[in-house]
């Protein structure tokens, strides 16, 4: 009867929906085209690793059907659940999970199990050498760097020649310099491979640097899907600018709607800050905004510069980190400690206008940045169904 | 020297290793993954040979292996003759008492496996009785090594339970160490000394093997 309700057409790419409520709840729906990348990200207990693990049939959902490349994996309506070895997927796992007692070069092989036994060491070795491990074949794992043993990982996985690629957390067990040259080495790898591949992390930096598209997850609930730019700048709702623990969330009123001009403008404060016009909330609407650091311009202290009457705030810095080139600030507003504004300016700029703790600042909140949201109720984050709460509400 | 005492024991530790170590496998995988209900149960019915009394292992052995019991009965009509007093039974009964010493090991070699390493041999495609051979053994190997020299060591030196099943019977059931008794009974201290002696290096030699294997695995994995 599942199948007369929904007769999903089964396309290419990797077509998974999953639900069910205990024991750990899933409500979710995803896409991922053939060479798109797909990234998964949540706190942790969002259900992104249960969701890798039910694609590659390590998990299974009470009621779901995946499909992938137009082969049905999983079809809990018609009691259809392949094993992992039938669905040719190629699997990171967080810890790599190498097996310790072969080599490099047999951890890949074992996974050529479709090829002829003489054809094998060959396809092992190019392999290898597609993730920069020429030359350590004969290592075993325990012999290998962090970074070398996720290669191995990666050559493993992409043995079997997979129909779909996961990644589970891949970088998360090496150091900060490693993980820098293994993402780069996956957007290169990224073009020789034409196959969806998800990528479950907490990292947003991560996420938005190799995804095409972000799937926020929350209490294993989708609560938005989209390119990482809209996700991070036009959140669906307040749980989902706090899920992507994005900052610069605020509540405040709607004053009044200036359609002819474009705008809509809040009460803030003591402010009235002028938006890009959403009809949807009329005056007098209590809502939540958000804006992106990107988006917050400081003023110069020795002459005015265009965009000063664009919204303009005023504060006391709070906090000062230099990070090298870039400098993060946080804007006590009004000198109030809870309205911290966060935004990054070049380091030189933070020392030619005297930034430091304690000295006042005007910034401009750039119209186009600020991005409005119905109010997150209070008690909604902890009540049982949040993500439908806010997605009804979107609706 | 009895001979054909140490011979009797060589042959019974070997028939045991045999019988013991697939059996061993197999009882230690399942404890180490099943999830069923009695496992509590199940193991410790295992280990119960560790902590009984020798003479009360023998006593009920000798009862269910005995001619008017149903096992007894059974086996002396496919093989001919009965159990007790026997080379068969003495199998038998050593079978039972060294359980805890071929499964427990290997149960924590097994356990010792990481779940994602078995996950990762069937998303390589790997079918689950050739994860078992490729990975899972291989990687188990020092359990089975310390199954076999203890289920070994512990054969030669089992007394009490011998003497109950098997008694003192020259070439059927009478083993190196049932001998030495013997030999200290009729005041014979040479032959006593010279078969504990090898009775001790042969125990020494297993346990020095399981310990080297031991040391040299977790080596490896680190």
């Amino acid at each position: 009867m599942a199948r007369d309700a929904a007769p999903e057409p089964v396309g290419d790419g990797l077509n998974v929906r999953l639900r069910q409520e205990r024991p750990i709840p899933l409500d979710v729906e995803l896409r991922c085209a053939p060479g798109e990348l797909l990234a998964l990200v949540g706190p942790s207990g969002s259900g992104k690793s249960t969701i890798l693990r039910a694609v590659a049939g390590l998990y299974r959902p009470r009621h779901g059907d995946i499909a992938c490349d137009g082969q049905s994996w999983l079809d809990t309506g018609r009691g259809l659940n392949r094993s992992p070895q039938r669905r040719r997927v190629g699997l990171v796992f967080q810890d790599y999970a190498l097996f310790p007692h072969l080599s490099a070069l047999h951890n890949v092989t074992a996974a050529l199990g479709h090829l002829p036994p003489r054809g094998r060491g060959a396809r092992g070795r190019e392999l290898l050498g597609m993730v920069n491990l020429a030359g350590l074949e004969d290592r075993r794992p325990a012999e290998l760097s962090g970074g070398q043993r996720q290669r191995v990982a990666l050559a493993r996985a992409l043995a079997r020649d997979p129909a779909v690629l996961l990644l589970d957390e891949p970088f998360a067990a090496v150091d900060q310099v490693t993980r820098r040259k293994l993402r780069q080495e996956l957007v290169v790898l990224r073009r020789r491979v034409d196959m969806p591949i998800v990528l479950v992390t907490h990292d947003l930096n991560e996420a938005a640097l190799l995804a095409d598209r972000l799937c926020v997850l929350h209490r294993g609930r989708t609560l938005q899907d989209g390119p990482p730019a809209e996700v991070m700048t036009r959140p669906h709702s307040a749980l989902v600018a706090r899920v992507m623990d994005l900052g610069n969330i605020f509540d405040a009123v709607v004053a009044e709607q200036r359609p002819a001009a474009g705008l809509t403008v809040l009460r803030w404060l003591d402010y009235a800050l002028e938006a890009r016009h959403a009809p949807a909330f009329p005056p007098g609407a209590k809502l939540t905004w958000v804006i992106p650091p990107s988006h917050i311009v400081l003023h110069r202290r020795d002459r005015p510069s265009r965009g000063e009457h664009e919204n303009p705030v005023r504060g006391t810095v709070g906090e000062l980190a230099v990070l090298g080139e870039t400098t993060n600030v946080t804007l006590a507003v009004n000198g109030r400690k809870d309205c911290p504004l966060f935004f990054t300016v070049a380091t030189h700029a933070a020392r030619r206008n005297g930034l430091a703790i304690g000295v006042a600042a005007t910034v401009s909140l750039l119209s186009v940045g600020i991005h409005l949201m119905p109010r997150e109720e209070r008690g909604e984050q902890r009540a049982v169904d949040p993500a439908r709460h806010e997605l009804a509400a979107i609706r | 020297m009895d001979w054909s005492a140490l011979d009797l024991s060589l042959r019974l530790a070997f028939w045991t290793c045999v019988v013991l170590l697939p059996l061993g496998v197999l009882a230690g995988r399942a404890l180490a993954y099943g999830r069923f209900a009695g496992k509590g149960f199940v193991e410790a019915v295992v280990a119960l040979p560790l902590v009984l009394p020798p003479t009360v292992l023998g006593y009920y052995l000798l009862v269910a292996f005995g001619g008017a019991s149903t096992v007894g009965r059974l086996y002396e009509a496919v093989v001919g003759h009965g159990l007790v007093f026997r080379f068969d039974g003495l199998l038998l009964a050593s079978i039972v008492f060294n359980l805890p010493f071929a499964v427990q090991p290997l149960q924590r070699a097994f356990e010792a496996i990481p779940s994602d390493v078995q996950e990762a041999a069937w998303c390589s495609g790997m079918s689950r009785w050739r994860t078992f051979w490729r990975i899972e053994l291989p990687l188990a190997w020092p359990g089975v090594v310390s199954a076999l020299a203890l289920t070994f060591a512990h054969t030669l030196g089992e007394f009490g339970v011998v003497l109950m099943i098997g008694g003192n019977i020259a070439g059927e059931t009478k083993t190196a160490a049932i001998a030495i008794y013997d030999r200290v009974q009729a005041f014979d201290d040479a032959a006593a000394g010279t078969m504990s002696a090898v009775l001790l290096a042969l125990s020494f030699l297993s346990i020095g093997l399981v310990y080297t294997v031991a040391r040299h695995g977790s080596r490896r994995r680190a």
